[in-house]
């Protein structure tokens, strides 16, 4: 994959049902708690409203719906990470986030080519270091698909 | 060379000169023997070379050139103004402007325009002189009106062709009393004396200085009235204060910098000095130096604007919605807390930034003129296309809208207006036929009233006919036959705007296929507008649109349904009520009211928005009943919170095509509210 040409890979950790995964830092704006939230009617499941960041109202996904894992309630832990994607931003609702790491590149590797691992077809690849897997996902799979099945 | 910064005036102020050229030929048109005019358009074209050239661009400077040097010859009566000449000139422009068109979207305005070249020296040839003769006699022409600094080659037209309407041309001095203390105030009541018996050409000192009381006690202003000079005199020492009065007719045979000021000792000078104690200090600042003298007020009037980028506007914009969000939640706070000093300063706080708020969208308001300048060079050509005449009206070109709904609103416009010169309008032959003059007139209307705009096309063509719509839309399937028997005569005219709809015998490519009018309904309804048509068939139709002044701030109904809080638009509420069980009726399923004797449907907005809920007891339910041109509904809450005046935001990009949700705004307590989209509601 392409990411094999980039150097050092800065990205943001952030757990998800016991397993790490991590967003390239340039996509990511800020990470906020869980705020109120606006139900937004007639979208899709994992939409789960909107919220008011700092005076813009931003969509939010549940990363665990979006990932078809089992709903749970936000907790203390529970981080919105603030992402934009070409001309869309939007946060995602994860277990927690609260690392920053390089990753070298010649430590991604492609996605394995296993069947039934959760968040499957939005991965990039998987870095494994030092015993830590962290799946490196794709935005722009996670927020396309949005208007086809938003109504 | 750094000429990057630049091209951005550069761009601006070209547009904004063709603009002018193309206002000003149009005006040529009409009155072919106006050398001010011509002077006008000059003018422009002089600038235009002068900075393409600077800027680098030969091909701009080139043609402009070529252009410039054919109404010089216009300019000195070497060449008549003819249809023909006129056509070449506007090509000429239309060239230039795709010319700057191609250097704003960054390419290097190259075109080639040998033809519009040859064009324009053929027609400059078909008189004796060749180019070079030609400049030398503009340079002598310039040396000749610069020796008459008195008045400049304007106003000297203006003052000339007043002569000819049969006007006078007087000089009036105006003296007031030493110890007037509100001297700007008795300028002010002379200038309304004179605009009322004709036109102030000038004024020395200039407006602007005896605006500021930059003048001792004698002023004079050049005016052209068709009164009297006694009676003109007469009506300024009803001034009070005014201590003297001299009404001097001009002569332009002798206009020269010596004459101006020789008519001061003219024999036909009228002077009166009906207070004789004070004239002996008038005298020293009699006649002013001529040099002094500067263009007219309305030119400097224009001057005092500045060019403020508008994302600056934007951001502005911006920041102070972000105020009125904390406005808001600031009131609430101090609501809350009823400590009466904060109270106090919260409110006076609030009605600060409501003056704010009134300034910045002030600042936001452009003029419609922008939008429909070019229209008329539109029309000439589409009337020429189809060999029709027509002619165009503008009126309220100076009427506000906000930026952002000028941007969208000009593509409607045009189709619009083609489709009035299209189908409207008929042919020359046909209007004789029906006893109307030849010439088909379009008047494009806009005016203010309440809180919206209204732009009107109106045109005295054939008019919509009742039978031909409904018969078309029936057969297209748009409407039943008998849902097209109840129709009102504006019901059946609006089916024109429905989409999959043409009633044009003949397709056009001017307008036509009808995928056109239900586009400029979406387009107008999606800027919160609505449009509506009035026809009387052989008499004309009217468009009438109809739109919000600002998009960005609204007042809306703030509801609440269990938790959940929305916002309803007040444009689109008629009104609230609070309705009893038993008064809900059954008809086909669908719940109704009877409201003020007509059957409204009623929406319940908890099943509409899947708003999570416990079955409550009540017997009494909170309605809304809003509106969608004629038609009604009643939407069902469960409490109302109140008015508020809120600031529309928008669900980003990745939410987008939500049912029934236009959008959202921030609350005063932070949270987000989303705002109904009425018109979804109802069919």
């Amino acid at each position: 994959m392409t990411e094999v040409l980039i150097p050092d890979l800065k990205v943001i950790v952030f757990q998800l049902n016991g397993k790490e995964y991590a967003v390239p830092v340039s996509q990511v704006k800020s990470i906020e708690k869980i705020m109120h939230i606006t139900r937004v009617p007639h979208t899709n499941p994992f939409v789960k409203g909107v919220m008011n960041l700092r005076g813009v109202v931003t969509p939010l996904i549940d990363l665990r719906v979006r990932f078809g894992l089992e709903e749970q309630g936000y907790t203390e832990s529970t981080r919105v990470i603030i992402v934009s994607v070409e001309d869309k931003e939007v946060g995602l609702i994860v277990d927690g986030a609260n690392d920053v790491i390089d990753i070298p590149s010649s430590m991604v590797e492609p996605p394995p080519e296993i069947v039934g691992l959760s968040a499957e077809g939005f991965i990039n690849g998987v870095a494994n270091l030092d015993k830590r897997l962290l799946i490196l996902i794709d935005l722009a799979k996670i927020l396309d698909n949005a208007d086809e099945n938003a109504l | 060379m750094e000429l990057n910064q630049y091209l951005e005036v550069f761009i601006e102020e070209s547009k904004e000169h063709l603009q002018a050229c193309n206002e000003q030929l149009l005006e040529l048109e009409k009155n072919p023997q106006d050398l001010s005019i011509i002077n006008e358009i000059f003018r422009s074209a002089h600038t235009l070379k002068g900075m393409s050239a600077t800027m680098g661009y030969e091909d701009l400077a080139g043609l402009t050139h070529q252009m410039e040097n054919v109404l010089d010859a216009i300019r000195n009566n070497r060449l008549v103004t003819t249809p023909e000449i006129l056509d070449v000139i506007f090509m000429a422009v239309d060239h230039l402007e795709e010319m700057v068109h191609s250097i704003a979207s960054g390419g290097d305005g190259k075109k080639d325009v040998t033809e519009t070249v040859e064009k324009l020296k053929a027609i400059e040839k078909g008189e004796p002189l060749s180019s070079t003769a030609e400049s030398e006699v503009a340079a002598t022409a310039v040396m000749e009106t610069a020796k008459q600094s008195t008045y400049d080659e304007f106003e000297l037209t203006v003052l000339k062709q007043s002569m000819e309407q049969g006007f006078g041309v007087y000089e009036i001095e105006i003296g007031l009393r030493q110890d007037c203390l509100l001297k700007a105030a008795r300028v002010y009541m002379v200038f309304e004396v004179l605009e009322k018996i004709g036109e102030v050409i000038k004024a020395t000192p200039p407006v602007e200085q005896l605006e500021e009381e930059q003048f001792d006690e004698d002023f004079s202003v050049t005016i052209v009235s068709k009164e009297s000079p006694e009676d003109i005199k007469g009506k300024i020492m009803k001034v009070s204060e005014v201590v003297k009065t001299i009404v001097r007719p001009l002569e332009f045979d002798e206009q020269n910098a010596e004459a101006v000021l020789d008519t001061a000792h003219n024999e036909n000078e009228i002077e009166s000095e009906p207070k004789p104690e004070v004239p002996a200090q008038s005298t020293g600042t009699d006649v002013p130096a001529a040099t002094e003298k500067k263009s007219t007020g309305k030119q400097q009037g224009s001057n005092k604007t500045i060019r403020v980028n508008i994302e600056r506007l934007d951001i502005l914009m911006n920041l102070f919605e972000e105020l009125v969000i904390d406005r808001g939640r600031l009131e609430q706070i101090s609501k809350d807390m009823e400590n009466s000093e904060l109270t106090e300063t919260v409110e006076r706080m609030s009605r600060i930034s409501g003056d704010l708020q009134n300034i910045i969208l002030n600042m936001r308001m452009v003029q419609v003129e922008t939008v429909f300048n070019r229209f008329p060079r539109m029309i000439r050509q589409l009337a020429r296309d189809l060999n029709k005449k027509i002619n165009l009206e503008i009126v309220g070109a100076e009427t506000e809208l906000d930026r952002t709904v000028i941007d969208e609103i000009g593509d409607p416009l045009v189709h619009l207006l083609r489709n009035s010169v299209d189908h409207g309008i008929e042919s020359p032959e046909e209007r004789r036929a029906k006893g109307k003059s030849e010439e088909g007139t379009v008047v494009l209307r806009a005016f203010h009233s309440g809180n919206h705009v209204f732009i009107e096309i109106e045109d005295d063509g054939a008019g919509i006919s009742r039978e031909k719509v409904l018969k078309k839309a029936i057969s297209k399937g748009i409407v039943t036959e008998q849902a097209a028997a109840g129709f009102t005569d504006k019901q059946a005219y609006e089916l024109i705007l429905s989409s999959g709809f043409s009633t044009a015998e003949k397709i056009s490519d001017i307008s036509g296929r009808g995928v056109g009018l239900d586009v400029v309904k979406n387009t107008i309804e999606s800027l919160g507008g609505t449009i509506s048509i009035d026809s009387k068939e052989n008499e004309g139709t009217i468009f009438s649109i109809q739109l919000p002044l600002t998009l960005s701030i609204i007042s809306v109904m703030l509801v609440e349904i269990q938790k959940e809080k929305f916002a309803i638009p007040l444009s689109s509420i008629i009104e609230t009520a609070i309705i009893k069980d038993s008064e809900i009726m059954n008809a086909h399923n669908q719940k109704v009211i009877d409201f003020r004797g007509k059957v409204v449907p009623l929406l319940f907005l908890k099943d509409l928005f899947e708003v999570p809920s416990v079955p409550s007891e009540d017997d009494f339910h909170s309605v809304i009943i809003v509106r969608k041109g004629d038609k009604m509904a009643g939407l069902i809450v469960d409490s109302f919170i109140g008015q508020q005046e809120v600031v529309l935001k928008s669900l980003g990009n990745y939410l987008t095509n939500v049912f029934a949700i236009s959008g959202a705004t921030i609350l005063g307590d932070g949270q987000v509210a989303l705002i109904v989209d009425c018109n979804a509601l109802i069919k």
